[in-house]
């Protein structure tokens, strides 16, 4: 395994998009940070700029008018990069997938590697989807 | 050490750039897990800084469509070169007394080059809350250079006879002992721990950077390699200004027996008060800091340089 990739999988800086999503997802991403789990343990943090990630977090069911914004903002992550689902509107649309204005599921507009089912997915499952896809990297 | 290859390579390899940078990101290592004991963390293992530079320097680079291409991506190179300087000067000062006139002029001056690093790619990569932070480091450096020099100038002022060579200062040091040990470079010391915060952007003070209303600023468009520049040129001034302070007020750096241990001491505790006030204090406005500056910390540097004319 060469040096940059052993980096990349021992520091994955993570970008938060939130796609139409309730909020609710985006708060149990933010358990993630504080010091009961403490994702820095295993090198990630939350960074404010797309140009700095390596992992996009996309939640919420993706409305039409969010289309070309997700579109733009995986565009704007610098390769290699990897796309998360979280919550059940990001993984299928959930409750929405027969609302008028759908135009998800995330996979549809953007590759995804991992998905993380739930409404809201607990935080041990956020960071168990991460652990399974770093053994896959 | 006379001889130019033996300069270029300390320039390259032992006190320059590559010890630097080892040893800046161990020391930010200590600084993050510091950090995380303060917010009751476990905080990251000791090679998270290493792994940051490899991953970075494996990832693309974007440049922005509006950028001027070569200003954004020499920037960073500016102020990296100025501090691998800046160290490789205070090293081999310290290790084999190898000084010339005015090298603490020298020193001070290449010490603003990284912000001056900062503000110009920043400028150039066309994006709005980058020139935002860009224009708010440029406030920031107005306002603490000024209690700055008048606190190195205090230990200058100090030494006699008075020397702009740091040699001069650090024989003066061994011959009479620390330059902490007065009235006037106690107030010196104290305005120049407030200024490396400052200096290295940590709150209460970074406000070019402030993460959570302009999104790293400064650097906010940089990725890829340029952006591990950026990191390890902060990693190395994290490194370099403790060994800054140390010269001039507290002995030098002594490598024979226990002295050893007490120089890795002083070091240690210079880094652990940088990290202490980074995490107990919040961010403040950048009219609030450059308030503070030229207002309570110019005053007690004045105090301190009077108090050093009077010979306390």
């Amino acid at each position: 395994m060469n040096a940059t990739k052993w980096g990349f999988k021992k520091s994955l800086w993570v970008f938060h998009l939130n796609a139409g999503a309730c909020n609710n997802c985006d708060i149990e991403v933010l358990d993630c940070l504080c010091p009961k789990f403490d994702i820095e343990r295993f090198g990630m943090k939350l960074v404010g700029s797309l140009k700095h990630a390596d992992v996009l977090l996309v939640s919420g069911s993706v409305p039409r008018k969010v289309v070309p914004d997700l579109i733009e903002a995986y565009e704007q992550v610098p390769q290699p990069a990897v796309v998360i689902a979280i919550g059940a509107c990001a993984c299928t649309g959930g409750i929405f997938k027969d609302g008028y204005n759908f135009a998800g599921p995330v996979d549809k507009h953007v590759p995804v590697a991992a998905y993380v089912p739930g409404c809201p997915p607990r935080p041990e499952a956020i960071i168990g989807a991460i652990v399974k896809l770093l053994g896959k990297l | 050490m006379a001889s130019t290859l033996g300069l270029v390579l300390s320039f390259l390899i032992f006190p320059g750039l590559f010890f630097t940078a080892v040893m800046g990101l161990a020391t930010q290592w200590i600084d993050r897990k510091v950090s995380a004991l303060v917010q009751w963390r476990v905080g990251p293992p000791w090679y998270q800084p290493f792994a940051d530079i490899l991953k970075l320097l494996g990832k693309e680079i974007i440049i922005p469509a509006g950028a001027r291409r070569a200003g954004f991506l020499f920037a960073p190179m500016a102020g990296f070169a100025a501090i691998g300087v800046v160290s490789t000067i205070l090293w081999l000062t310290n290790l084999h007394g190898t000084s010339f006139v005015g090298d603490l002029i020298g020193v001070i001056y290449l010490l603003t080059i990284p912000s001056l690093g900062i503000i110009l790619g920043a400028s150039a990569s066309s994006n709005p809350l980058a020139s935002v932070g860009a224009s708010r480091e440029m406030k920031l450096v107005l306002a603490y250079e000024l209690p700055f020099i008048i606190a190195i100038f205090t230990a200058v002022t100090k030494v006699t006879p008075m020397t702009l060579r740091l040699d001069g200062i650090l024989e003066y040091q061994a011959a009479n002992g620390v330059l902490l040990g007065n009235a006037s470079c106690i107030l010196a010391f104290i305005v120049c721990i407030l200024v490396a915060q400052a200096k290295l952007t940590y709150p209460p003070f970074d406000i070019p950077e402030a993460e959570t209303e302009i999104m790293d600023g400064t650097h906010i468009e940089y990725s890829g390699a340029a952006l591990a520049v950026i990191k390890l040129q902060q990693a190395m001034l994290l490194f370099t200004l403790p060994i800054f302070f140390i010269t001039v007020f507290w002995g030098g750096l002594v490598f024979s027996g226990w002295n050893i241990l007490y120089t890795i001491v002083k070091y240690v505790i210079i880094i652990v008060i940088i990290v202490l006030i980074k995490n107990v204090n919040p961010r403040v406005r950048i009219d609030q800091a450059v308030r503070f500056f030229w207002g309570p910390v110019t005053v007690i540097a004045v105090v301190g340089m009077i108090l050093a004319i009077l010979g306390f």
